[in-house]
């Protein structure tokens, strides 16, 4: 019985002209087409974009505020000294008084004496989740050009549904995590690559209502980062 | 074998569709308006990148090489995928796929799914299929649920409600979400829709999305989206089916560096849409615990047999081409009978049904070239547009007033001497037709093409008799 896998395998190579019966006409002597061959064809695509940013770090991160502001977000600028302050004005201005850290998070990011840091443990279901005001995390890259914050949920961001479900984000990127250009961002981002990754570029939003880019939908509403820079 | 592309068989042909729609005012101005600002937009974000010129290139030539070896990639696909943990069924047509999808959520003993914004299921008519073994499909997608609220088509590959405007909506979120109150804010609207979704973003155990892009090397898929609809499907159920045209595959990770820059631009207008997910088969802790993926032909890979119009599988479902189309601009989406519409629309339906319906979507342009200048991935639609009139033409279905003013054209152009008559013809038949030097309808059969067209009356002398009576001024 053929499968229709085979079946459409079969198909793509016939209409390809590299069925084993369209070989020998179309000048094909190799058994396959290896995958070297392939590998080789793959090396001749034009890649003449820009691949590395041209800004110097300061212009970087300016950049990268202003992209983040553009899609509604506000940006808090610090020294490494002033996370945990600047963590307490945020929530304070937002007033968020409890809110979720994934287990990686300890030490001096919740220092602040006002707020109450809730570890996500395992536990935690998703109804419990959408129960929370919000959740503070770090990042694994960001990219300036684009104001996308990238997420390879490890132990400091948290796993999907955790930056995903409560109404607020509030998220902290490290100069050194920010990068110009979205290839940059995505030759970084490779020994990741198998892992779940998530972008996020400003609060929820939507365009379907008139075609006007609408904040807040299902995932979090607002999006607060802190930017630390020494 | 039954490929089926949403219910384009049983569609009528564009110029009666195009008629009707161009009578409903209030759609034309939605068209008009959200495409208006869709335009502006992506030509703002796209003129701010220098190179994306070398970007379009780029994306056409991962695209050309992949469709060249796509049976070596989808095999890399599916080892990855499987090494990951997902699942990869096979899917020759739209039936094939419903009844793999159906079994999988069956299995389960699971009654309903939420589902993420595919054009592809549309493209199958899994809801119908779902829905005929009593299982309920919520869409998730806001344009989604006002299409699938309203009872309504999609006429828009990125936001299938684009016919549709804020007041309308809110008539329709007030009857259906049987909501007392709602204003008429577009914040109202998403605020009513969060609140319609969430509970069943919560309950519901199987989510079903489609793939923007489905990677060869590692066997992930990655969804592009803005709402965190797509991120609710895709994480919290406990079972999570991917339906993806087989025409989607990139080669490696490192291709979404050019993806990922022209889809959003090209799409909403955005240098990056809120969210982007990639995931490889199952992760524990995080996400579903059960992962298919249904690659999907129905039709696709006889479509890779003619290299003029292979390019045509080049698509990344942007939907540029729609909003700088003349004719899409007028009509809308619904006039092409299908839920591919616009200019990608009229070359990918046919091809799709092997030319044996639709036949009419390849007239419904132009020929501008609009289209051609704002895909990001550089397919030639006016190109393949002229080859596709070429094979209706060839199987005998072109229009049946084309195929006469073809044949009289052809008759009269291939001698001089019939020519002259010809032209001396009309200028004797043309007066009672002229209205200050202008003719703005023909009689017959050629009163359809004058409908939408004026033109310049013949001259009192054609060139030929100009030129003979110039020679024989400057001889005498």
């Amino acid at each position: 019985m053929t499968t229709s896998r085979t079946e459409i395998l079969e198909k793509i190579r016939r209409s390809l002209g590299v069925a084993p019966e369209q070989r020998e006409q179309n000048g094909l002597t190799e058994d396959r087409i290896t995958e070297d061959r392939i590998a080789k064809d793959y090396g001749t695509i034009a890649r003449e974009y820009q691949h590395s940013g041209k800004l110097d770090p300061q212009s970087r991160l300016e950049l990268f505020s202003e992209r983040l502001r553009d899609y509604g977000t506000s940006v808090h600028r610090c020294s490494n000294q002033q996370l945990s302050s600047t963590i307490a004005q945020v929530l304070a201005a937002r007033h968020i008084h409890r809110i979720l850290i994934p287990p990686g998070i300890s030490g001096p990011w919740l220092a602040a004496s006002d707020i109450e840091f809730v570890p996500a443990n395992n536990g935690l279901t998703y109804a419990e989740m959408d129960k929370m005001e919000g959740v503070l995390t770090a990042c694994t890259a960001a990219i300036a050009l684009t104001g996308t914050i990238f997420l390879r949920h490890s132990a400091t961001e948290g796993t999907r549904a955790l930056t995903l479900i409560p109404d607020y984000h509030l998220c902290v990127v490290f100069e050194n995590q920010v990068l110009e250009t979205v290839p940059e961002a995505i030759r970084y981002m490779e020994p990741f690559s198998t892992l779940p990754l998530t972008t996020i570029s400003g609060p929820s939003a939507t365009s379907d209502i008139e075609m006007t880019r609408i904040k807040g939908v299902h995932g979090p509403r607002t999006l607060d980062v802190v930017l630390i820079q020494d | 074998m039954t490929v089926r592309v949403g219910n384009a068989a049983q569609a009528p042909d564009f110029p009666e569709a195009a008629k009707k729609q161009l009578a409903n005012a209030q759609m034309r101005r939605n068209v008009r308006h959200a495409t208006d600002v869709i335009r502006a937009k992506r030509n703002r974000v796209a003129a701010e990148m220098p190179d994306w010129e070398a970007l379009r290139e780029s994306a056409r030539q991962i695209k050309a090489h992949t469709l060249r070896h796509l049976d070596t990639y989808l095999e890399q696909f599916e080892k990855a995928c499987t090494a990951a943990g997902g699942r990869v069924h096979w899917a020759k047509d739209a039936d094939e796929a419903n009844a793999i999808i159906a079994a999988i959520i069956n299995s389960h003993g699971e009654k309903e799914v939420i589902k993420i914004k595919t054009m592809t299921s549309d493209e199958i008519r899994l809801n119908p299929a779902l829905e005929a073994e009593g299982i309920t499909p919520f869409e998730t997608d806001l344009a989604d649920l006002i299409v699938q609220l309203g009872n309504d088509q999609p006429s828009h590959i990125v936001v299938p409600a684009l016919h549709r405007n804020k007041t309308e909506i809110r008539k329709l979120f007030l009857e259906k979400m049987k909501l007392e109150t709602l204003g008429d804010q577009p914040e109202d609207l998403t605020e009513a829709a969060r609140r319609y979704l969430r509970e069943k973003f919560l309950r519901v155990k199987i989510g079903i999305g489609g793939a923007n892009f489905a990677i060869a090397e590692t066997g992930s898929v990655c969804i592009v989206e803005s709402e965190g609809n797509g991120r609710m499907c895709l994480t919290l159920p406990q079972v999570f089916i991917s339906l993806v045209g087989i025409e989607k595959i990139i080669p490696e990770f490192s291709d979404l560096e050019v993806f990922l820059q022209l889809l959003p631009r090209s799409a909403t207008g955005e240098r990056m849409n809120p969210y982007n997910s990639i995931w490889t088969g199952i992760s524990p802790n995080d996400g579903p615990k059960e992962f298919h993926v249904v690659l999907l032909d129905n039709g696709r890979s006889e479509i890779l047999a003619d290299e003029k119009t292979r390019q045509t599988l080049q698509c990344i479902r942007c939907a540029a081409c729609l909003n700088v189309c003349p004719v899409y601009r007028q009509t809308g989406g619904h006039a092409y009978g299908s839920i591919y519409s616009g200019p990608i629309g009229a070359i990918v339906t046919p091809q799709l049904q092997s030319m044996q319906h639709s036949q009419s979507l390849p007239y419904a342009s132009s020929l501008c070239g609009a289209c051609y200048e704002a895909c990001p991935v550089k397919i030639n639609i006016p190109e393949v547009l002229i080859e596709l009139r070429g094979k209706v033409v060839a199987a005998g279905d072109a229009p049946a007033s084309e195929k006469i003013a073809m044949k009289t054209a052809s008759f009269a152009l291939s001698s001089s001497r019939r020519l002259a008559t010809a032209q001396k013809f009309v200028r004797i038949a043309q007066w009672p037709l002229v209205h200050d030097g202008t003719i703005s309808k023909l009689p017959g059969f050629l009163g359809a093409w004058s409908e939408t067209r004026n033109m310049r009356s013949a001259p009192a002398e054609s060139f030929r008799q100009w030129w003979k009576r110039r020679r024989k001024e400057q001889h005498s």
